[in-house]
Parts: structure tokens; sequence; C-alpha cells
């Protein structure tokens, strides 16, 4: 602590040059924030989908349907414990591009198997009481003001017209990664009202006994609809959710690209503050290695210097980005879970620590091996 | 007792046939060649001599900054051209006090943050720190000046900052290199009047580079450098070399 003010001291000589430099690690680290935001919002349903859980779908392709036959085929199977189904609906509020999922389930299975999705009970009860009742996230209420009770309209992109539905439930989650924007409305409703795809569901969730079983119950059911019209396709929730994430591209690749060259930018504009600012010293720390500081010392109190401003910078740039997410999805809905988790930023704090520890070494390990005659006589 | 012939022993300070040579490119420069040098504690010595002489790098070995090419150098008898970099740099904190011709002091810190420098590397507590760095600007004459940063003191202000972080540690020996030489003659001889003082006062060991007779005259043994070795110059005025090889 006591060499704090000395590094304190180093860092305001310069203060514009400081400043630029913190600046530089606080973009950095604020466009990795979001960039790990970003990742999370596409691939976030890898991390967060159930063990214990498979998704059955066509074959052929994500948007044809199976038979709602199935369903009871599928309970048949040994180590299925649950079986529910859903079906993409598509339907916006009012104009395009208040788009946001909403698909219709089976909702008691449904909401035997997703128990991460909490509903009070009386709002359950009224869901359950009304065949045009609708479930919704805390999202739409903030972004749309809708309440309970409300009715609201969609306009249906697959089934054309205008469908109305009464909001009857607004779900809560407990982690808040798992807050999504979403509408669940009755299956039976538009099973009901569509005109084509009768008899038909988007996908099916089986819940398995032990996920230990999951690839086993995902191979007999492919097994038994093998050879069928609707041949199926399983995969575990987490597969499934990777597969769907990898549609866009390779959001890893993508991720390491953008984060190395800004990261490698960082490490030249610090290095070279950091260098000057060593060289501008050069005199005054072989004065400091006169009096008594050991080659370590002066090769610490540069570092350190190095590691303050990425420390300083990364951390308020961690810490707007951490701001800029709870302000909610930009996009209205199309990033599921817009969400900074708590890991992404300690690894941003971690990558700022680490750039600010190569950009410093170089100088520092001048610094140290700076040879107090010659320094002496550079005034 | 100041001797340069080599044949003391016991001094506090003991050098023993010390060669430096600098090296540019291909040629080879003699800096000191087989200086001998025995001086008791408490001792006022000045070291005169024309520029490249040698004086500077005479009181850089004494003081560990620099390394011999050849012999020794044994202070208090700890042979520190012997040690390594880093024991080197906490013996310097514990027993040489440095006094540069440009002060040296740090611009971004004040005279009392400076004179603390070498207390911040010692296990003193921040009260222990500030009695000590109080008593060594009183010392020095520059109580009221502490919270002054270096811009805002004189040049004679400056250098009784500059002393007060030698004598900060309480070192035993203190190496001044031309420490009036950027001053005027007043300013000048207030600092070595500081200086004379530490030597007679305070029993602290003196090594005074200077090209100002009036200041070598402050000292209690006059040496001049000339060609490598030192050269002592008696009550009489007369110089006597140190060498064997110089005598004959």
């Amino acid at each position: 602590m006591k060499f704090l003010h000395l590094i304190v001291v180093n860092l305001k000589r310069k203060k514009l040059r400081t400043l630029l430099t913190i600046g530089s690690f606080m973009v950095a680290l604020f466009l990795f924030g979001l960039l790990m935001t970003i990742k999370m919002a596409l691939s976030g349903g890898v991390d967060l989908a159930g063990a214990d859980r498979v998704v059955v779908l066509n074959r052929v392709s994500l948007i044809m349907p199976l038979p709602i036959a199935y369903k009871e085929q599928i309970q048949r199977i040994p180590h299925v414990a649950d079986v529910t189904f859903a079906a993409w609906f598509g339907g916006y509020y009012q104009d395009m591009k208040n788009f946001f999922p909403n698909y219709a389930v089976d909702s008691e299975s449904f909401h035997r198997i997703y128990r991460e999705y909490i509903i009070p009970s009386d709002q359950w009860a009224a869901y359950m009481a009304d065949r045009q009742g609708c479930i919704i996230s805390p999202q739409l209420t903030k972004r749309f003001g809708f309440k309970l009770g409300d009715r609201v309209p969609l306009e249906g992109t697959i089934w054309q017209g205008t469908w109305q539905f009464n909001v009857r439930g607004i779900y809560r989650v407990e982690r808040r990664e798992l807050q999504t924007s979403e509408l669940w409305f009755h299956y039976d409703y538009l099973e009901e009202q569509r005109q084509f795809f009768k008899g038909t569901v988007g996908w099916y969730v089986v819940k398995v006994d032990d996920p230990a079983n999951g690839l086993a119950v995902a191979t007999a059911i492919d097994e038994r609809f093998r050879n069928s019209p609707f041949e199926t396709k399983t995969e575990t929730e987490k597969a499934f959710a990777a597969g769907f994430a990898n549609q866009i591209g390779n959001i890893r690749l993508l991720i390491l690209t953008v984060g190395g060259v800004v990261f490698f930018t960082l490490l030249l504009v610090t290095g070279n503050s950091v260098a000057i600012a060593v060289r501008e010293r050069t005199n005054e720390l072989a004065v400091m290695k006169t009096v008594g500081f050991s080659d370590l010392s002066i090769l610490l109190l540069v570092m350190a210097e190095s590691l303050v401003m990425a420390a300083v910078g990364g951390g308020v740039g961690l810490a707007l980005a951490k701001v800029f997410t709870l302000g909610g999805d930009p996009t209205g809905g199309m990033l599921t879970y817009f969400y900074l988790p708590g890991k992404s930023i300690a690894g941003g704090f971690g990558l700022a620590l680490a750039a600010g520890a190569a950009a410093g070494v170089i100088p520092a390990v001048g610094a140290m091996r700076l040879k107090i005659v010659d320094a002496l006589r550079k005034v | 007792m100041v001797r340069v012939d080599g044949k003391g022993s016991g001094a506090a300070v003991e050098l023993r046939n010390l060669d430096k040579k600098y090296y540019r490119g291909e040629e080879e420069i003699d800096v000191l060649r087989g200086l001998n040098l025995d001086v008791d504690a408490g001792e006022f010595i000045a070291f005169m001599g024309p520029s490249g002489s040698g004086k500077t790098t005479l009181l850089n070995l004494i003081g560990g900054l620099d390394t011999p090419t050849a012999g020794s150098v044994r202070i208090d008898g700890d042979e520190i051209s012997a040690m390594s970099g880093r024991r080197l740099a906490a013996w310097r904190a514990r027993h040489i006090g440095f006094i540069f011709q440009m002060y040296n002091l740090i611009p971004v810190l004040t005279a009392f943050q400076n004179v603390q420098l070498p207390l911040l590397l010692t296990g003193l507590s921040r009260t222990e720190r500030r009695k000590h760095v109080e008593a060594a600007l009183e010392l020095v004459g520059l109580g009221d000046r502490k919270h002054h940063y270096p811009r805002q003191l004189s040049g004679g202000q400056e250098q009784r900052a500059a002393i007060a972080r030698a004598i900060v540690t309480d070192p035993k020996i203190l190496l001044c290199d031309e420490p009036t030489g950027d001053l005027d003659r007043a300013a000048g001889d207030e600092i070595l009047d500081i200086i004379g003082r530490l030597s007679k006062e305070y029993g602290k060991t003196v090594f005074l580079v200077t090209h100002d007779p009036m200041a070598a005259k402050r000292a209690g043994t006059v040496l001049h450098l000339d060609k490598g070795t030192l050269l002592e110059c008696t009550a009489e005025g007369k110089l006597i070399c140190g060498t064997e090889e110089a005598k004959r």
C-alpha cells in the first residue's frame, strides 16, 4: 500500500496519456462485454438447456411438423418420464418490428417439464380456464405495457389473421439468464383455429428419467419412427440449442477473431504508452535504484502502473457493458438471452489484467535492467 | 586516517588495486589503474582532478553503483564488489547516502515524499517514517517547505531536500558528486556548511567530488585524481602518489 501513492502520482504525470490508455482498455472491454452478451444471446440456450431433456424434431427440417399421435408412442419408450410438445406460431404485435417468440404449448405437460418457469397458482388456474389465455414474460410487460387481463391481438404470419389472446399469467425465473421475451398459449386454441397442419406439432420435448439415459432414449425414438412418413431427429436439448446457435455461424470464431484483433491493438497502444513513460523517467528510475530500490521492485512498480490502467479501464468498460445489457435486449426479442454473465465479467477482467501485464512486461524489464551509472548520465 | 599507498588495514573504507576500464567500440579506456585508498570512519575527503580523471567513477565504485574491472571495494568489512545486485541494493539503502549535482529529486513528489522515498524500503510504520523525514528536513533547514514540490523550491533548497533524502536512513557514508556545481556561491556555501556539519557533528564519512578548490578546503583531506591514480595533497601542498608504480 505504501507504494500505491508512487504508482498513482506516476500515472497522473501525463494525465491525457493515462486517460487515453485507460480509455482504450475501457472501449476494448466494453466491446468484449457486448460480444460475450451476443454470444450468450445466440448460444446461451446451450448452457441453460436441461440435462434431462431431449428434443424431437422432424428429420427433414426444423420447420416441418410431426404428427400429434407420436406423443403416446414416445411415452411408451423405456426411460421416458414425461412428454410435452409445442408449435411455433410466429405472430407479431401490431407491427412486424414488434416481433417476439410466441408458440402454442401443451399447457399441462409443458408446465410439468419446465419447472424453471414459475407461475403463481392463481394465474395458472386462470390461464387453464381460458381457452384464449396466454402466459407472458416480464420483458413483454415492460416492452409493451401488457398486464394481467389485457387482450393482446397478434397478427399471424403462418396462419393469417388476427389472433386474440388474454394475458392470464406472467412467469418469473430465478436465474436472470433464463429471462426471455416469450408468449405461450394453448395448443388446443391453435389447433381449433388453424386451417392447415392440423393434427401436427412443431417439436416434442421429452423428459428422461435419468440424464444418463438421454442418448439411449434419443436413439430409441428415432428408431421407433424410422421409415415412417415423418422420420424424427432426436437430440439432447443442449445439442439442439447448440445446433440452433450454429445456424447463425461459428459465433465462437467470430468473437475470438474480433476480440483478438482488439486485444492485439490494445497491447500495442498500452505497451507504447508504458514504454514512453519509462523512457521519460530513466533518470528517476536510476535515482530510485541508487537509494536502494532493487531491480525487482522497479520491475514490479512499472508493471503495477500498467496493471492499474488495465484494471481501471477494464473495470469501467465491463461495468458499462453490464449497465448496457441491464437495459434489455435492444433488438426487441431477437436476442433471446440478452445477459452478460458474471463469469464473462470475471473472464474479461482477467483478460484486461493479462493484457496489462503483457503490455507492461517489456518496458518493465527494460527498467529493471537499467544500469544506474548509464541512466544517471542521461539528464 | 587516510592512506593512498594501500598499506593501511582495518579502515572503514578500503579500496585495493582498483581498476576500472570502459570500452568504446574497440577502444579500451583505463579510468582507474591500481588505485588504493584507506579511509577511517568520520573522515571528510575531497576528490579533485580534471574532467575525465575518474572522480565520479571512483565515487560510484565506493557507493556500489558500478563494479570494478579488477580489485576490491571493502566497506566496513563488507566486500561489496562481490555482492549480487539485490544484496547491493539493500546494502546501499542502509549504508550510503548520495547527493548529486543536479539534485535528482522526483518532480511529482513533494520534498517530504522525496525524502521519504528510501524509507519506503524499510519496515518502518507511517508514523515512524514521518518522524524520520521531518527530522531530516529540520536538520537541513527545510522543515517549512516539506509540502513544496521541487519546482516550487530554489536550487539551494532542492539540494537541501536531496541531502535530507541522503541522510534520512542515517547512512554512515555520504557520497557527494559536485553538490554545489549548479549553485551560486552563497547557496553552495550553505550546502557545504550542512555537509561539514554532517561530518563533524554526526560522524558521517564524506566523499566530496568537486572542481572548486574553496569547496575542497572544507575537507580534512584532499585527494587528486590524475590518470587513474590518487595523489594526496600534503599540508605543504606537495602531491604524493598512492601507487608503487607511480612512485618509481
